[in-house]
């Protein structure tokens, strides 16, 4: 156990107390599918930083001789119309999705919080409008119209997508800003003459912290499953560079023939999302207080 | 009750005017040449720049940003939406042909998830621990890791190439032939579906265990009375609230899944139709259809709120 506690992300937290740290990690170990999606999530991490040493093949340089074979011990998941091996593109693609959701949930994250950080002022009160009207446009088709705008691409993308997810961070840090001001210790910091940056920084932000992450840790998920859609429709990352919706798309006309070329990237996505969401639900059962001692 | 309406109408007014501004600065402060709402790019290649300047003035694009924003709003108020250069014809009439295709599969979904997510979380949650909870849950925690658009092309595989029970892609108006159009509604539904239902189902049981727990359903069984009542009355009743949120976030994801959706099965909607702007840069369809769409998603946000006092007698504005 002590071993596996190394690992869990929560470790970066200095300010909430250690014993605190083991409680959280102890209850969310103990949950058989928290841990399951921690290991599949730690997996692809892994997959992702060591693909070039996993693949025997290029993901991108195209074969001409060897289009759509069929799975065979050379080609485990065979091969796709250029004669690409489908398992390399699928472990490369682990870096596609996996960049793509970290960046657009770090943009959304960082702005989100620092919208929340101007609680009050008029630059508030003018972006949490901003925030309100994007919040009912549904996310994809936001993110559908920013790439629309923005084009395609890898960097593209990640901004579309963390623009849309913007409004779910600022909503979230703003009412934890709202609940936090109420209690006793802000005012008696605020009487101890503590700066508004000072108390943001030292006392809001590590409260609001275990929420944050529970949010980050779902909307991964999403994230993921957002890009293979914008990818699949073909405004996202674009050939030849490997993104898991983009296979899934390429491999259709040949669904009859060769099914593996469409199915398999999306049991990837699948794997992963669901991967995120359960370490996301055992992270928000391990760290809710309502829940303390049930558990 | 009344003045709590007027208000929630009066803020759903003002949210769709600001997703108008936000929709029209986007398209005039990003780098693309606004003059691309009108005509294509490969016209604005060939012709000479004096001749995009007469176009411009002609457009009113040399005005200064708030009076062309009038300008368009006033048009859209009065439901003239433009031209549409991909489909050659009049964006309003376009919508009116595409939106009933879309609501016609969304509405159906929409019910059923709606529905079905409600029954299997009460099952899940009243039958905590047996065949059903174990079936039920991870069914829902997998079917929100799905990806739409792959559900729909392994439903294809199986259903229509490898079994052949129903047709591949299409859709036909249920007044023309009901049964074939029942028929490719089959697997377009169970897709859109597929998404809120699970979101329903698994808020639906954490809502049922979280009533179950609370001293009055502890009342209620010790007063005697059959589990049918407790149930439906006491707890069902309790939790209903947040099931109803979540049904109702199920409207944006319909729409979003829509897009999607019809694009696996070509289906000829809005969201094929927004897929078929993006591709062919027509920005004016492209804005009008995230318009439509962000005013049907504003009016159902709308409907969610008022009926939570009508569901729950406690909640007074």
């Amino acid at each position: 156990m002590a071993v596996k506690a190394e690992a869990v992300p929560i470790k970066s937290t200095r300010t909430i107390a250690s014993s605190e740290v083991r409680y959280v990690v102890k209850v969310f170990f103990k949950r058989k599918l928290a841990v399951i999606g921690f290991v599949i999530i730690l997996l692809l991490v892994l997959v992702a930083i060591f693909a070039p040493l996993l693949t025997p093949y290029d993901p991108i340089k195209v074969d001409s001789k060897n289009r759509l074979l069929q799975p065979s011990w050379s080609h485990p998941l065979g091969t796709d119309n250029t004669g690409r091996d489908t398992l390399s593109r699928i472990i490369y693609g682990t870096r596609t999705s996996l960049a793509v959701a970290f960046g657009a949930m770090g943009i959304a994250t960082i702005a989100g919080v620092l919208i929340a950080g101007y609680f009050g002022g008029i630059i508030y009160i003018v972006f949490m409008r901003f925030i309100d009207t994007l919040m009912s446009i549904p996310m994809l088709i936001l993110a559908l119209f920013l790439a629309a705008m923005f084009g395609g691409g890898l960097k593209n993308i990640i901004i579309a997508l963390g623009i849309s997810l913007t409004s779910i961070y600022a909503r979230l840090m703003c009412g934890q800003v709202l609940a936090m001001k109420e209690n006793d210790y802000i005012l008696a910091m605020r009487s101890l003459g503590a700066s508004d940056l000072r108390i943001m920084l030292r006392h809001i932000l590590p409260n609001a912290f275990p929420p944050l992450l529970v949010m980050v840790t779902l909307q991964l998920g999403t994230m993921i499953l957002a890009e293979a859609a914008l990818s699949y429709i073909g405004i996202g990352i674009q050939p030849p560079t490997p993104a898991w919706g983009a296979m899934i798309n390429s491999g259709y006309p040949y669904l009859f023939t060769q099914p593996v070329l469409s199915i398999a990237p999306g049991v990837a996505i699948a794997l992963v999302v669901f991967g995120f969401n359960m370490v996301g639900d055992g992270l928000r059962d391990a760290l809710d207080p309502k829940l303390r001692g049930v558990l | 009750m009344a003045a709590y309406i007027v208000r929630r109408i009066f803020q759903a007014i003002i949210v769709c005017v600001l997703v108008s501004i936000l929709i029209f600065l986007s398209l005039r402060l990003l780098p693309a040449d606004p003059l691309l709402i009108y005509i294509t790019k490969s016209d604005a290649a060939s012709y000479s720049p004096e001749m995009l300047d007469k176009l411009r003035h002609e457009m009113g694009l040399d005005k200064v940003l708030p009076l062309q924003y009038f300008d368009w709003v006033s048009k859209v108020v009065r439901l003239d939406l433009g031209n549409s250069f991909t489909f050659k014809q009049k964006v309003t009439e376009l919508l009116l042909k595409r939106l009933p295709v879309s609501l016609h599969i969304g509405i159906i979904a929409f019910i059923i998830s709606g529905v079905l997510g409600i029954i299997f979380g009460v099952l899940s949650g009243i039958r905590r621990g047996t065949w059903i909870d174990n079936v039920i849950t991870p069914l829902s925690n997998l079917g929100v890791a799905l990806p739409t658009f792959w559900l729909g092309i392994v439903l294809i595989y199986f259903f229509a190439f490898k079994w052949g029970w129903l047709p591949t892609y299409g859709y036909t108006s249920p007044f023309t032939d009901f049964w074939l159009s029942t028929k490719q509604l089959v697997m377009p539904v169970l897709v859109l579906m597929a998404l809120p239902l699970c979101l329903v189902t698994r808020q639906a049981r954490s809502s049922m265990l979280e009533a179950a727990r609370q001293d009055y359903v502890r009342t209620a069984w010790s007063k005697g009375l059959s589990e049918k009542v407790v149930i439906t009355r006491h707890i069902l009743k309790n939790s209903l609230i947040p099931i109803i949120t979540v049904i109702g976030m199920g409207v944006p994801h319909i729409f979003a899944g829509e897009v999607l959706v019809e694009m696996v099965f070509n289906i000829p909607g809005m969201g094929r139709m927004l897929i078929d702007a993006i591709m062919s840069l027509d920005y004016n369809l492209l804005q009008s259809g995230v318009l439509v769409i962000t005013i049907v998603v504003v009016l159902s946000n709308l409907i969610v709120d008022i009926s939570y006092s009508w569901v729950d007698p406690r909640v007074r504005y």
